[in-house]
């Protein structure tokens, strides 16, 4: 299963380094999220530092929920999900090499979105390990989201626009969790930064045991 | 010979539209059966339905000996499927694209070189993103894909579109050397005389069924 993981993850991540929708489209357009706050805001620096955690969060949900869009768009443009559909790679191993592929870019989303709030919106970083972990597990967690509910929206001719319409309140819980986290990490709040964390890991364990229970029959009902 | 495909008054409904309407046929390996009929006479959901990419709502319809209406997805395996797409990844290389299909159904990336050699796509050419190419060159690489995965039977809908003279020419060699390895061939077409050369048998369909069958005794 391992291999196939791999397999998948590893060419969904070669398109993007070709595409380079990923750093080149999507990352931008985050920074540009994060720079508008920072000028909107900006007669109100203490509001933009108390704001900063949750100002991530909604960068990381827009720029997520573009790349899910993406992720499940390489599938089904040009009659690709046929092939997804046909492909003797079992339904688990499709939904983890997705999730997995879809993982890697949302990191690299973070990455370049994490030093951009610390440099704009002048907030110092108390824990890294918080810091590090909550991004984590936003990743993981949104991923395995995107992955289970894009497969849903996949086969539809509307799914452009109800791809984002059903993620972004189920991912709701996840940038409460994400922006508690980030405020507790940013030393913002004394808050319970680590719980907040646990429950995003919580939220991933719970849609991957529904993702890999669901993604065949999802795949095939579309 | 034992059937590869056995459908009895299969009837398949998408959405509310009724795409096969009572198809009774059954193909032996190593047949090559031309679909023939005009838009809309259900060449390409008769291909979907041996495909297990349709529900089949009412019949018996067996692939491989499976039944399609307790598991579609079982004889997936040993079926490559053409659309009138090519399903290609636009941003990867030829070799990658054919490389991955190759690995992800069980084979080597070694079949991919020889995949797009068979197929007679230059080199040069195997190093170019896919949406670099002409539609031919493409249709050579969803080809090559199919040939890399070596199916036992092959569902082709249009396989000859977008390709020059020569390699309509070298497609049906292939086809016929596929046979003649163990695989069946079942192909829609409009293409007359290349087709009809190609094929051991033709289907006409109408309105969701089978009208005439050059097989049938």
């Amino acid at each position: 299963m391992l291999t196939e993981v791999l397999l998948l993850a590893r060419k969904d991540l070669r398109i993007e380094r070709r595409a380079k929708v990923a750093l080149g489209q999507v990352a931008p357009l985050t920074l540009l999220i994060v720079v508008v706050f920072a000028f909107a805001l900006d007669a109100n620096a203490p509001l933009l530092e108390i704001g900063a955690g949750g100002l991530y969060w909604v960068a990381v949900l827009y720029g997520g929920t573009l790349l899910t869009q993406r992720a499940f768009e390489l599938e089904t443009e040009g009659g690709n999900f046929d092939d997804f559909r046909m492909s003797p790679i079992k339904a688990h191993s499709l939904f983890l090499g997705k999730s997995l592929g879809l993982f890697i870019q949302i990191c690299v989303l973070e990455l370049v979105l994490t030093p951009a709030i610390l440099l704009l919106y002048e907030v110092q970083v108390a824990d890294w390990w918080l810091l590090t972990a909550a991004g984590v597990a936003g990743a993981v967690a949104f991923s395995v989201c995107g992955v289970l509910w894009g497969v849903m929206a996949a086969g539809l001719r509307v799914r452009s626009t109800l791809l984002p319409l059903l993620l972004i309140p189920v991912l709701a819980p996840i940038l409460l969790a994400g922006s508690r986290a980030f405020e507790s990490a940013l030393g913002i709040r004394v808050d319970a930064g680590w719980s907040w964390t646990s429950l995003m890991f919580v939220i991933a364990a719970v849609h991957t045991v529904v993702g890999l229970a669901a993604f065949g029959f999802l795949l095939e009902e579309n | 010979m034992s059937a590869v495909v056995k459908f009895e008054n299969v009837v398949a409904v998408a959405g509310s539209f009724p795409v096969l309407t009572g198809v009774d046929v059954s193909v032996q390996e190593g047949e090559i059966v031309l679909l023939q009929g005009k838009n809309g006479a259900g060449k390409t959901s008769f291909l979907r339905a041996c495909a297990g990419l349709i529900r089949i709502n009412d019949g018996s319809a067996q692939v491989f000996g499976f039944d399609m209406r307790v598991d579609r997805q079982a004889p997936r395996r040993y079926i490559g499927l053409l659309g009138h797409e090519n399903n290609l990844y636009q941003d990867l290389w030829a070799i990658e694209h054919v490389e991955f299909r190759a690995v992800a159904g069980g084979g080597q990336k070694s079949d991919a070189v020889e995949a797009l050699a068979r197929v007679g796509l230059a080199s040069r050419l195997w190093s170019v993103p896919i949406s670099a190419l002409s539609a031919g060159q493409r249709r050579k690489v969803a080809i090559a894909s199919l040939i890399a995965n070596r199916p036992r039977l092959w569902l082709l809908d249009e396989p000859h579109a977008a390709l020059d003279a020569v390699s309509r020419a070298d497609l049906n060699i292939i086809l016929k050397e596929a046979v003649a390895s163990g695989a069946t061939v079942i192909f829609a077409s409009h293409e007359g005389v290349l087709s009809e050369e190609l094929s051991s048998r033709v289907l006409t369909l109408r309105g969701g069924q089978v009208v005439e069958d050059s097989g049938a005794h």
